[in-house]
């Protein structure tokens, strides 16, 4: 059952599974985006020495 | 949804751990320097960038503001001491959790992490994609230092991740030799157009300072995306990540 197959439930079931770890790709690039690149002020102060130590263009 | 849940669960404890690890190594390597820096620019204890001061501004910490960024003095920050390193360790969690959603992500659309050496392979492709790269065009900056617009360095920056993940995706996954030469030119490309450069670099941080920082954030960067991968790699086998073990064992 782990080789590609053609029988439609397991079409199904790939096709959930690329769709549910693109959901979990883009919450991370959500949060990551967030954290790295926010203007707000007050994320940008929390987060200012980690946005140093990771290289983040900051100011 | 079981997928996304495991695919969650996974990034959040190798986050999590990743996290924790870079926090105890910025504490002890990178934040002592970006310390030192500040005093440079005159820093207010609320780490106002020239915005307070002016007496002790330099016409370095000047320019800096006239670019574009002048943080208002009465934004909040953290103070000092232990409520800024509970916000960055805050940060690096989170992130670290970011980074590993992403990680899981591609790692398992391209068939898993197997095992902890693959695990440092992806690390290090990781930190290859978001710390080598852009760290070359646009390296690790001190406070006080001269940098170009912030829009541009971001755009420049996203560019250059996204590049290189593509362009180590097609070394790493295409069999024909024309792919792998369109992912190195993929993976030179940005540093071609070059990233964007301050009209300036004169800064009152010391040469020999910011190059001590550049080798602190790219080693706490390697170290980080290698702990990450090889967390991912371990934690995924109890949330029976991979399809050949997803049916033999329903809960891990």
């Amino acid at each position: 059952m782990t080789s590609a197959s053609t029988t439609p439930g397991v079409a199904a079931s790939t096709q959930s599974r690329v769709l549910q770890l693109s959901l979990a790709g883009v919450l991370g690039l959500f949060i990551v985006g967030f954290m790295g690149f926010s203007h707000v002020e007050a994320v940008h102060n929390a987060g200012h020495d980690y946005r140093h130590s990771m290289a983040f263009p900051c100011h | 949804m079981n997928i996304f849940r495991n695919a969650v669960f996974t990034a959040a404890l190798a986050g999590l751990l990743a996290g924790i690890v870079m926090t105890f190594m910025q504490a002890g390597y990178t934040v002592p320097l970006i310390l030192q820096a500040e005093t440079f620019e005159g820093a207010a204890p609320a780490h106002s960038h020239a915005a307070t001061a002016p007496e002790a501004a330099e016409p370095a910490a000047d320019d800096h503001a006239a670019a574009g960024h002048s943080h208002d003095g009465e934004a909040w920050a953290p103070a000092d001491g232990f409520e800024r390193l509970a916000y960055t360790a805050l940060a690096n969690i989170v992130t670290g959790i970011g980074f590993a959603l992403l990680l899981v992500a591609v790692s398992e659309a391209a068939g898993g992490i197997a095992g902890w050496r693959q695990g440092l392979i992806w690390g290090f492709a990781g930190f290859a994609v978001f710390t080598l790269a852009p760290g070359l065009g646009l390296p690790p900056e001190l406070p006080a230092m001269q940098a170009a617009e912030l829009a541009a360095r971001q755009v420049w920056w996203v560019g250059t991740v996204v590049a290189t993940a593509a362009g180590l995706a097609l070394i790493a996954f295409r069999a024909a030799p024309l792919w792998a030469l369109i992912g190195v030119v993929l993976i030179v490309a940005p540093h071609i157009v070059g990233a964007p450069q301050p009209v300036s670099h004169e800064t009152p941080v010391p040469a020999e300072l910011h190059h001590r920082f550049v080798v602190a954030v790219t080693i706490t960067n390697l170290v980080f995306w290698l702990l990450l991968g090889v967390a991912v790699a371990l934690v995924r086998k109890r949330f029976a990540l991979a399809p050949s073990t997803r049916q033999q064992r329903s809960l891990a």
